[in-house]
Formats: structure tokens, sequence, C-alpha cells
């Protein structure tokens, strides 16, 4: 699927702070990557890492303030979203940028029924009249698999069930086509059935309507089904990037080596034990100015609590920003 | 929901008759004579076939069901005759007022208009201010807009309406001599001058009586918008790239209106009740006024015959409220 064509979404140095009481918070630090068409980047990383910050921030979804985008650039389709006015970031969110909660309890409004929740992209963005947006929404229930689609329409969320409510989201999210769809740990609050119906019904979407995907998770077991590519996050920075079987046969950074080791079982074979990672990660006062991770590593060598380490490409669309080589167990020649 | 609807109203029959019997109680046993108010002069004998006129002879219970009977049969035909010309409650005891010998529901239909201009008007008004102004304020919450609509609703519900209207009295009346300070009843509204004079003499009671409604309703719709605004949903009526407008006026409006409007519901026997102080204040000779002057007198059948009628009003928006609340929230069912 990934062409090596352009990328429908190209971030660079993205930096997201937060004003808020007592003093200011770097949730994200200079986050840069790409997705290609039709590809499927899973983003993995403790809670708290900047993941669904990185993303909101794209698409303008933060609360301004306390939340302020300090720098960068995030080209889509040619253009910066960063540098868009409100209302032209309004027109991309929903029809051409999708974007899916962790909690379908609650990410729907439940005063109206689940049909007028899903019109309102189709009325709103392709300007469709009651009757074709009413078909329309009957198809994309019917896509996302809920049966006796049209009947359906007229109830109210609260006659749905968490599974179902996810359904009804993705096919919210989905509504216009658009070329990327964002799924901030979609599966998170659902129970290890329904979690896996939904991940088959994700995967088959992408088949048939081809859009990129963005995945968030904590759950690296979830990433090896269906990534391409694999972005692991820490204290609001990218610390290692790679094609999904590079990231999983040859982990680079000792704390994506470490989450590995807390995935019970990701290629078949059980860990003896789960190991989690000792210590907390960091809520970052300022922009880090030695590793992030250096305090709870294992590995940490001198230079780590000097330098924050760049982002080392390794060939092959993997890197990773570590000072320390497994293969060597010493520093890395940079 | 019609089920429930009659249900409920079938349980308000036991609790509003209980109500009567304790309020029956209550005035009976308070101290105060009703011929306390007649001269001297009048022989004790006098008062004496004056008593036995009035009932007073009966024992309570008597008295009680009396009351009952006229209340819920008598009073009702009474209604029906005024208003269809038939003749069938002719000949039956009304409910009279002691203090001024007059049926007392004929006082109370006389008294109505003056206090559903007043207090009513205040009341909508109080609620059509209100909740814009909750709105914004939770909207841009801790801007100027915001502080100020804090500061006036604080004015609004903490100074008194009597200081409030004293002071407009004496502002608008005294100095400025725009507003009369008398509320004339009496006034007839036939043309454009008559118009504009009752307009006139209404802005003070109702502007000081809507500030403190608007005070109220507006903190509650404030505090339920911004419930609503941290909601999980809001974000995703955003990211679906819905206008602003839409995502605070239809998503989250739609959730804050209903804890709201069941508070407007349940405020409304209020409106009936008169608001006492301000018909004092204004000399509004509303309901208010006629509970006030009927305790002084202790004229006990009007006190009865009010406080009941606020009762059931009472009862009534409660279940108005609960049936609102269910009409609004799908999630509610009560079958
Ligand atoms: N409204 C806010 N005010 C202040 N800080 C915030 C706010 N929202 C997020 N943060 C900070 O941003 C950081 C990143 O949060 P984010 O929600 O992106 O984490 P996450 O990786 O998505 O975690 P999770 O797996 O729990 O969803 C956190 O450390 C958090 O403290
Ligand atoms: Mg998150």
């Amino acid at each position: 699927m990934p062409d090596g064509g352009l990328f429908v979404l190209d971030v660079k140095d993205l930096k997201t702070v937060f004003l808020t009481r007592a003093g200011e918070v770097h949730a994200v630090n200079r986050v840069s990557f790409q997705v290609r068409p039709g590809e499927l980047l899973g983003v993995v990383g403790e809670s708290g890492s900047g993941k669904s910050v990185t993303m909101m921030s794209l698409i303008g979804l933060l609360p301004m303030p306390p939340a302020e985008v300090r720098g960068g650039r995030a080209l889509f389709d040619g253009r910066d979203l960063l540098a868009m006015e409100p209302e032209e970031l309004r027109q991309i969110r929903g029809a051409r940028v999708g974007f899916i909660f962790q909690d379908p309890m609650t990410s729907l409004n439940p005063v109206f029924t689940v049909g007028f929740q899903l019109m309102e992209p189709l009325r709103t963005h392709m300007g469709m009249d009651k009757r074709a947006a009413r078909r329309r929404a009957a198809e994309l229930l019917e896509l996302v698999g809920i049966s006796d689609a049209d009947r359906r329409l007229d109830d109210y969320p609260h006659q749905f069930s968490g599974g179902m409510r996810q359904r009804v989201m993705i096919a919210m999210a989905l509504a216009c086509d658009p070329e990327v769809l964002i799924a901030d740990e979609p599966t998170t609050a659902l129970d290890v059935t329904i979690q896996a119906q939904i991940l088959e019904l994700v995967k088959e979407l992408r088949q048939k309507l081809g859009m990129a995907i963005i995945w968030i998770t904590h759950d690296l077991g979830v990433i090896a089904g269906i990534a391409d590519r694999v972005m692991v996050m820490y204290a609001g920075q990218v610390v290692e990037e790679a094609p999904v079987k590079g990231l999983f046969t040859n982990p680079q950074h000792p704390y994506t080596r470490a989450l590995l080791q807390t995935v019970p079982s990701v290629r078949g074979k059980r860990a003896e034990h789960l190991r989690v990672i000792p210590g907390q990660p960091p809520v970052l006062g300022a922009e880090p100015r030695a590793c992030p991770f250096a305090p709870r590593c294992d590995h940490a060598l001198a230079r780590c609590r000097r330098e924050n380490p760049p982002r080392i490409p390794l060939g092959d669309g993997h890197d990773v920003a570590c000072f320390w080589d497994p293969a060597t167990g010493g520093e890395r020649d940079v | 929901m019609l089920n429930y609807t009659i249900r409920r109203l079938l349980l308000a029959i036991p609790t509003l008759l209980f109500i009567a019997l304790v309020i029956f109680l209550l005035l009976e046993l308070a101290p105060g004579d009703p011929m306390a108010n007649v001269p001297l002069t009048v022989p004790p004998e006098v008062k004496e076939k004056m008593r036995i006129a009035l009932g007073l002879d009966q024992p309570t219970h008597i008295r009680f069901l009396k009351w009952l009977q006229q209340f819920f049969w008598v009073e009702p035909l009474h209604m029906i005759d005024a208003l269809f010309g038939t003749q069938w409650g002719e000949g039956m005891q009304r409910i009279i007022s002691w203090q001024s010998r007059s049926p007392v529901m004929d006082i109370i239909w006389q008294r109505m208009p003056q206090t559903l201009w007043v207090v009513g008007l205040s009341y909508v008004l109080g609620a059509l201010i209100a909740v814009p102004v909750g709105v914004i304020s939770a909207y841009r919450q801790y801007s100027f807009i915001d502080q100020l609509g804090t500061f006036i609703s604080m004015i609004g519900f903490s100074v008194p309406t009597f200081f409030t209207g004293v002071l407009m009295i004496v502002i608008f009346s005294v100095w400025l001599g725009w507003f009369p300070s008398i509320y004339d009843t009496t006034l007839v509204v036939h043309d454009w001058e008559t118009f504009v004079k009752q307009l006139k003499q209404m802005i003070m009671p109702v502007s000081v009586l809507a500030l403190y409604n608007a005070a109220q309703i507006s903190r509650f719709m404030r505090a339920s918008m911004l419930d609503n605004l941290n909601q999980d949903y809001v974000r995703t009526a955003r990211a679906k790239g819905l206008k602003e407008k839409t995502v605070v006026l239809v998503h989250v409006l739609r959730n804050s209106m209903i804890p709201v409007v069941t508070v407007i519901a349940l405020g409304v026997p209020q409106v009936f009740g008169g608001a006492i102080i301000t018909e004092q204040v204004f000399k509004v000779n509303g309901l208010g006024q006629l509970l006030i002057t009927a305790i002084q007198a202790n004229d006990l059948p009007m006190v009865q015959t009010l406080t009941f009628i606020f009762a059931i009003l009472i009862v009534l928006f409660n279940l108005i409220a609960d049936i609102l609340y269910g009409v609004l929230d799908p999630r509610i069912r009560y079958d």
C-alpha cells in the first residue's frame, strides 16, 4: 500500500505547550513524522507521552488557551494546517481528516439520534439535503456492520452498546471519505472481543476505502497486527520510528525495548513475566536539555544527561533518538 | 409517559388532601379571633350571631369537610356557571372571606391579573435574559463579560428586592419623576395613552423582579453550560468540523437546557405566590398582598384557600418539571 509517493501529512518540529497555573507544560517537543497515502502509522507510548496532544494540535482540537502551538508546520495537501485560519481548518476537520476517540460511551451526544449525528458532517461538508444525507447515513451504518441500519438511525446513543457506539463513531469519522483517519485509542475502553472486532473492521475499511490511518495506542500488541510503520513517543518527543517489522525485530531505543518486554506475547511465545518500566515519565516544565528517558534508563551514558539526542537515521526508514547502541553496548558513533 | 402522568396525578390526590388538612389544622391552632376586627361597639350577642353565620360554631372536622366540599365541588360549579352561564351552583354556599364577606375565589380572580402581569412578566423576562447571559458567561468563562454577568447576578440575588425596589423608587420616582411610585390597579388599558401609563407603572416592579429571577436562572444556566462544554461529545462535534455556533447552540445548549428548564418550571408557583415583598413595596395589590392582608386580618378561609392553591401549583409544577425532563432527555424513560 505505501507507495513512497507524496505524503498526505508531513509534520515537522511540532511544539505544543500548555499554559497552566503552575507554569508551562511542554507536552509536545519537536515532533516530526510523515504519513503516506493509505499507510497505517501506529503511535505508541505510555500515558502522558503526548500522543493525543500531538494529533489534536494538528487539527485545532485543543482548547486554546490553555494550549498553544508554538512552532512547527504540518503540511496537508501542500498547505500548513498550523497556519490556517480557524474557518479553513474547520472545513478540513471531519471532511478530509476524520477523528475517532477513546471513549465511545461519552463521545456521542446523548440527546440527539445517531442518525442526526451521522448526518451532520454530510450536511455540513457535502451540502447534502436531508434525504440524501439520511440515505448515505444508513449506508455508512451498514458499512461499519450495524444491521437494520435505516431503523437504527432513529435510535439514541444509549440504545447502542459500547462496541456499537464505536462503530457509529467510525462511521461518522468516515462519512465524508477522509484522506486521513486519526484514531485515538479507539479500542482501549472496549473489552477484548469487541476490540478484536473493531480492529478487523478498521482493517477491512482500510482495504475498501484506502485512507491513511494514524492509530494511537499504548498497546504494542495491537500495533503489531495492523501498522505499516510505528512511531514511539516518550515525554512529548519521538524516540524511535521504524517499519513495523524493523521495530519488533530490531528495537533500538531502551524505552522501546522495555515496552516490548511489557507486551505479554507479540509473536506467539509467552513472556515469562511482564516487565514494567520502573519510574514515572516526567512532566516537562521546559524543553528538555537532556534525554528525558535517562533517569529511567538502564543504559544511560554520561552524554545522555548533558544532551538531548537527535533522531539518528539508521537506514530502511528506521531512526532512533538515542546515544546508546544496543549492537555494541556502547555509545553510538554520531 | 401518559401512564406515568396519570399515575402521578392519582398519587397527588392523597398528598394534596393531607396538605389541606395540615394547613387547616395549623390555622386552627394559630391564635387569633376572626371577630377581633369587629368594632367594640357591636354587642356580644350580635357577634355570636355573626360567628354562627360564619359557621364557627361547628366542630373542626365538620368545618374541614365543608371547606373541602366547597373547594372541590361548589367553587368549580360556580366557575362553570360564570363561564357558560349555567346555573348548577345556584344556592350553594361558597367559601366566604371573613374579612370582606364576599366569595374568596371572586377576590382571587380579581387579584390574579395584577400578579400575572407584574410577577409573571418579570419571570418570563428574567428567564429570557438569563439564558443568553448564562450561555455567553460560560462560553467566555472569566472574560470581562462573564465577570460583569457574575457581578450583576451577585447583586441580583444578594441584595433583597425591598432594597432594590425602594432604591428604584427613590431614583426614578422621587428624583427623576419618570415613573409613578404607586401601582394603580384600577387603570384600564383602552388606548395608547393608558397603555403607556400601564407600561410606565410596570417598569420598576417588573425590572426589580426580573433582575432577581435572571440572577438565579443565569447562574444555573452558566453552571450547566460549563458542565457540558467539557464533555467528550463536544470534542466530537468539533472534530466533525461543525461550525462553532452549531457546536455551542445546538449540541451544548440542548443538553444544558435540561436542568434549567426543570428549574424554571419548578419556579412557576412562585409567580402565583406573588413576590410578596415587591408587591408590598410598589403597592401592587396582587395575590401576594392579598395573602399578607388576609393573614393580618385572621381571614382563615382566604388564607386556607390561597395557601392550598399554592400547594396545588407546587405539586402540579413538580409533575410538569418531571415530565419535561423526560421529554427533553431521551435517556429517561418513565414507563
Ligand atoms: N489541558 C491540559 N492542561 C495541561 N496539560 C495538559 C492538558 N492536556 C494534556 N496535558 C499534558 O500533556 C501531556 C500529554 O498528554 P496526552 O493526552 O497527549 O498524553 P497521551 O499520550 O495521549 O496519554 P494517554 O495514553 O493517557 O491518552 C500530559 O503530560 C499532560 O499533562
Ligand atoms: Mg491520549
